[in-house]
């Protein structure tokens, strides 16, 4: 089943990347730069997605203590954090030639950074904590609070920036074209495919690490 | 009405041990006039510069010394066995979370007047016309701020690496909080009127509400064992 999955997650893979790099039309003025958000977005989409599930996840696994709840949780932050990962890091690389630097206090690298840093300390006290049970319980209540700080975050930092810049450049227009909707549309789909492989293992590993524990 | 008596209970006892040993708040004053000093020899004598850093400059005197102070909120239950008494008091556990939320706040606000005056002195700011809509900010900084660190520092007091984590936990959640008081306060100090900043307030009374209502309703299950 899993193994299933992973083949079908490489076959949209590759098909995200040909369409990607040889469907997708060359951006008039960015030049092939551009073609970086086909992973870009489909990366930070995949990062909500996985911290929203850390937060369902999190609930359900004070309301009824089960630890499948609690190994969903884990992996879907772990998958989380790389992925805002790959985002801060591509937003970087295509900054540079676009912007001109890589790094910039605009509004939406700042929240996904801090997203980062607070979604590593979820990791960090997870780690730190020995005894299995309470690890999930204090974990599970910071997944709670850090996701109801989504907003808060989101909501400060537009406007601690847009009171003096105007907002990211990447703002999808109304007039994009249907063969890049079209294309980004697939990477949602690769990359929808891959978060679930990685949860899904993720998941079957910490079940197996338990069982080799108890 | 039998909550807050045992939130008050809590909180009561620990204002009487500070007040008694005034451990947190000895320390904590000598460690805000070293941030002072610290600040100054960063950045240097020009009164211009300071000025201009003043409220980031302020906020992150709270916060610093807001970490050293929350950090240690449960640590006084360590001795003697407090902590399973805490555990084993019967009745709904978030009054605990509430009383000691309410000793954290007084604490704070404590250092946050003492950091004020030690800012005006050194500075030489004249906050006095300023004072009313700065208490404001401060206030709902504080809440917002002290929420979330009683919760984290109930979950960090078991921990291994406790001084560590406890920061590299609050930090990146307080940064809601943190941008909004410090472009108030920014807006304050520059004598606009709390109209001005009225989006960033909104921010922050929202901010205090969830941390608030989100930490009542899991503390109970930080508090299990």
């Amino acid at each position: 089943m899993i193994r299933g999955l992973g083949a079908v997650t490489v076959l949209a893979l590759a098909a995200g990347l040909v369409a990607g790099l040889g469907l997708a039309p060359r951006e008039a003025t960015q030049g092939n730069v551009q073609r970086i958000m086909y992973l870009h977005v489909p990366s930070v989409w995949v990062a909500y997605l996985a911290f929203a599930v850390v937060f369902v996840a999190s609930i359900a696994y004070l309301a009824k203590r089960a630890d499948a709840a609690d190994r969903l949780a884990h992996a879907s932050a772990e998958v989380g954090v790389v992925f805002t990962g790959i985002t801060i890091a591509t937003g970087s690389i295509w900054g540079k030639p676009t912007w001109g630097t890589w790094w910039t206090w605009d509004a939406r690298l700042t929240s996904v950074s801090i997203l980062f840093v607070m979604y590593l300390g979820y990791l960090l006290l997870r780690g730190m904590i020995d005894d299995r049970e309470r690890g999930a319980r204090y974990a599970a209540v910071l997944g709670i609070v850090a996701a109801f700080n989504i907003p808060l975050v989101h909501f400060s930092v537009i406007w601690w920036r847009t009171l003096h810049q105007p907002p990211s450049l990447m703002k999808p227009g109304p007039g994009m074209p249907l063969v890049i909707v079209t294309v980004l549309l697939v990477n949602f789909v690769a990359f929808s495919l891959l978060y679930a492989y990685f949860v899904v293992k993720r998941v079957h590993l910490l079940r197996r690490e338990a069982e080799a524990a108890s | 009405m039998r909550f807050v008596r045992r939130a008050w209970i809590l909180a009561w006892k620990d204002l009487t041990i500070e007040w008694r040993a005034k451990e947190t708040l000895n320390s904590l004053f000598f460690f805000a006039l070293l941030l002072i000093f610290l600040f100054q020899f960063a950045l240097g004598p020009d009164r211009e510069r300071l000025s201009a850093a003043l409220p980031g400059l302020l906020w992150l005197g709270f916060i610093l010394s807001g970490l050293l102070g929350l950090g240690r909120t449960f640590v006084v239950e360590r001795e003697n066995d407090c902590w399973e008494a805490l555990l084993l008091a019967p009745g709904d556990k978030s009054a605990i979370y509430v009383g000691k939320l309410a000793g954290n706040l007084l604490l704070m606000l404590v250092v946050e007047a003492m950091l004020l005056v030690l800012f005006g002195v050194f500075f030489n700011l004249d906050l006095v016309p300023v004072l009313p809509a700065l208490a404001v900010v401060i206030g709902l900084g504080t809440v917002g701020f002290a929420a979330i660190g009683t919760l984290f520092a109930a979950m960090t007091s078991q921990v291994r690496a406790r001084e560590l984590l406890f920061p590299v936990l609050l930090l990146p959640v307080q940064v809601p909080v943190l941008l909004a008081t410090v472009k108030a306060t920014e807006a304050v100090l520059l004598g606009e009127p709390l109209g001005a900043v009225a989006h960033w307030l909104k921010l922050l009374v929202a901010a205090d509400v969830v941390y608030v209502a989100v930490s009542v309703l899991t503390f109970d299950f930080v508090l299990e064992g």
